[in-house]
């Protein structure tokens, strides 16, 4: 009797916690979708990308509502910490202030607009037809996604060094060009 | 399976950002905000995987994808704001249309 009244207990407990899940996901999605608008309709480009970073940011805490908390972190590093800031960087060097280059101009706009939104109504269309629901493996999976284990980060670190060791080189020699050919671009041959 | 959030939702978001994504990489003409419109589509991308991958527990595929993904990313967004750097120099624009009409 006891047992069967905690069970019961938690899973309303269980519930509870399902729904908050949900609307949270709600709510980064919607911010998310009207912050990434936002990037293409303003015309300034620091507005730009500050909601880009909103947009970032909101697709982070999805990865964590996603049970996937080292790529969320990863996320919030790589994208906010280093790519966002080389992206404010870039305007700010590539952009007069005192002119209106810090405005960028709309061109192609309606040939933009119809592309877009086929995209959309073709993908949405086909996500609501394909049924991905009612996939096997899919209907396998139960709701404790992660088996009892609080995070994934052990998980990931043993995965990179057995089954993927060798991406993960082939990664970092690629990081350490891409980051050298980045720096030998950038430097102003005349001055040196 | 039953009160997870649905993967139907999960995919649909995906498809509005790489939209958004689109829609930014045909409209501007600045290259940092056309820069700005291909990292929202890698992200949109990465959602999809990171979806999938919630149904995938034991090897965790989508994940570990995913963050080859935000690496490979970082990579290119470095060397392409490099080439957008060393193009300002050369053209004093950032402007793609100015840019393919000037002479080098």
């Amino acid at each position: 009797m006891v047992s069967i009244i905690s069970s019961n207990l938690t899973n309303q407990v269980f519930k509870n916690r399902r729904i908050k899940e949900k609307m949270l996901f709600y709510v980064f999605a919607l911010l998310a979708i009207v912050s990434g608008a936002y990037m293409v309709l303003t015309r300034n480009l620091l507005y730009a990308g500050f909601s880009l970073l909103l947009t970032l940011l909101s697709v982070a805490a999805i990865y964590v509502l996603l049970f996937a908390d080292f790529v969320a972190v990863t996320q919030l590093m790589v994208y906010v910490g280093g790519v966002l800031v080389l992206i404010l960087f870039g305007i700010m060097l590539s952009s007069r202030v005192h002119d209106k280059s810090v405005m960028s101009e709309n061109v192609n706009v309606g040939w933009g607009i119809t592309i877009a939104l086929l995209t959309l109504v073709g993908l949405s269309y086909t996500i609501w037809q394909a049924g991905f629901s009612s996939l096997p493996w899919l209907q396998q999976t139960d709701t404790d996604v992660l088996a009892g284990q609080k995070s994934t980060v052990q998980h990931i670190g043993v995965k990179l060094m057995t089954d993927f060791v060798l991406p993960f080189e082939i990664a970092s020699l690629l990081l350490l060009i891409a980051l050298m050919g980045a720096a030998y671009i950038a430097t102003d041959k005349q001055k040196v | 399976m039953l009160d997870q959030i649905p993967l139907e939702h999960i995919l649909l978001l995906s498809a509005a950002l790489f939209t958004i994504g689109i829609l930014a990489v045909i409209t501007k003409r600045h290259a940092v905000v056309v820069l700005m419109g291909i990292e929202l589509i890698f992200n949109a991308a990465n959602l999809n995987l990171v979806a999938f991958s919630r149904h995938d527990p034991v090897l965790m595929q989508g994940q570990m994808f995913s963050l080859f993904v935000i690496l490979v990313a970082a990579a290119e967004a470095a060397v392409a704001l490099a080439i957008v750097l060393r193009v300002y120099q050369h053209f004093k624009t950032a402007n793609l249309n100015q840019i393919v009409t000037k002479e080098g």
